[in-house]
């Protein structure tokens, strides 16, 4: 009775609409919210982003060294020769690498996994990107590989994974710390994080 | 309206828009079940919701046949020993894909409930669990109506030197009766026969490879579903630090 049919909207916008409610974050509402905006802001926002998209559709692979998605394959980090090829940091996805870069301190390779293994949906290390990893390390000059991966059952399952594979490939094998994160109080940090941070700490 | 407190362990966690989570748990009271959780992807909740976790949570629902939602999520158990070791985290991965797997939804098992949580805690503070992880095995195929009989002898009806399994009956054979069929059976480790019998080498090996055998066969097969990676990761982690 209140708000807009479904059956009054015209079927392009609706398109649109479905469409958009799949993205991640976004659902049916937020999707209509997103398109009535558009619509209304045609020339700063939709034209462009018609062209943003198209241009990620075109443009937009996957390297075929590392996984990350850029508009070239070797894609900008495994082809910038000023980054330090000696260092490869294992992640599971590109978003990963994305907070790496926004960090600014790595200035190694990567390697995108492409997800974490999980025994409850079933992924094994062969939908992941495991096989490219051991044969980078195998034809590369690689030193170190940090297994940069969550602090989760999967995330630690693919880490000790990975640790039993590049046992004996003769390089370092080290991965992240767990802990306290930077402006957090103690009385507001999680049992688990509280006791893997005192597990870990260090002399100051 | 429902509405209820348990003890339960998280099984799977998915994220669900932009903030929120749909948690699934195996429950003391109300067996396996799935729940929202609001803010269950953010920063609060998102640790509290890691596979193996054993929490304290209450449930609300406004009808039975509808999803409901957890709340006031508290941990009972928390598992990050376990991030160090590659044999407990397979394990805890294991037992969480099993129970996922195999239990149906909404059905009460109790007793498993509790040999799950000494087996969690087992598995986060003592290195030498390998051989409950194999009885927890034996005791789910029973709680889901596969279980495997030690009593006697199917042969003979004797009760002594029982040392195969029929993995067609999975029932015990003594060594005199079931020698002859020796290639066809399965070894029984006198570990599963009594907690006080010695574990020698090789026994824990074969406790894996008996209750495999029944849990692909019985408990999964029928299903249609298969071995979670993670037991076969276990196995592996176990052997390479000598302990199967």
């Amino acid at each position: 009775m209140f708000g807009t049919s479904r059956n009054n909207i015209s079927p392009q916008l609706q398109k649109l609409i479905d469409i958009l409610s799949k993205v991640q974050g976004l659902g049916p509402k937020s999707a209509r919210r997103a398109v009535l905006q558009l619509l209304k802001k045609r020339d700063v926002l939709l034209a462009p982003l018609i062209d943003a998209m198209q241009a990620a559709h075109d443009e937009v692979c996957t390297c075929g060294i590392c996984g990350n998605l850029d508009t070239s394959d070797p894609c900008a980090v495994c082809s910038n020769e000023t980054r330090d090829h000696n260092v490869l940091c294992v992640i599971a996805d590109v978003a990963d690498l994305w907070a790496f870069e926004r960090s600014g301190g790595f200035r190694g390779q990567y390697h995108v996994l492409g997800g974490l293994l999980n025994a409850l949906d079933g992924i094994s290390p062969s939908d992941l990107r495991i096989p490219q990893l051991i044969e980078r390390i195998e034809n590369g000059k690689i030193n170190e590989v940090i297994l940069a991966l969550s602090a989760t059952i999967d995330g630690q399952s693919t880490t000790h994974y990975l640790a039993e594979v590049l046992e004996n490939k003769g390089v370092k094998v080290t991965r992240l710390s767990h802990g306290l994160p930077i402006g957090g109080e103690l009385d507001h940090i999680d049992d688990g994080t509280l006791m893997a941070a005192l597990k870990a700490r260090r002399e100051v | 309206m429902a509405s209820w407190e348990t003890d339960a362990i998280v099984l799977n966690a998915t994220k669900y828009g932009e903030n929120d989570a749909i948690l699934e748990v195996f429950s003391y009271d109300h067996g396996r079940i799935s729940a929202y959780v609001y803010g269950g992807a953010g920063k609060r909740k998102r640790a509290l919701l890691q596979t193996g976790q054993i929490l304290h949570l209450s449930f609300m629902s406004k009808g039975e046949n509808q999803l409901g939602y957890f709340d006031r999520l508290e941990t009972k158990f928390s598992i990050e020993n376990v991030f160090d070791n590659a044999a407990g985290i397979n394990a805890i991965g294991s037992v969480c894909a099993l129970l996922k797997e195999a239990l149906p939804n909404f059905q009460t098992y109790k007793h498993l409930f509790n040999a799950t949580e000494i087996l969690v805690r087992l598995i986060c503070n003592q290195d030498n669990w390998a051989a409950a992880y194999v009885r927890w095995e034996v005791g789910l195929l029973a709680d889901c109506g596969f279980g495997l009989d030690f009593e006697e002898c199917a042969l003979s009806g004797v009760r002594e030197n029982l040392s195969w399994v029929s993995p067609r009956t999975g029932r015990a054979a003594s060594y005199e009766a079931g020698l002859p069929y020796k290639d066809k059976l399965l070894v029984l480790p006198p570990f599963l026969l009594s907690s006080e019998n010695e574990i020698k080498s090789g026994d824990i090996a074969d406790g894996f490879a008996l209750t495999g055998w029944f849990i692909e066969r019985d408990l999964l097969g029928q299903a249609m579903k298969n071995m979670p990676d993670a037991r076969a990761r276990l196995i592996i982690s176990l052997g390479k630090k000598g302990l199967l």
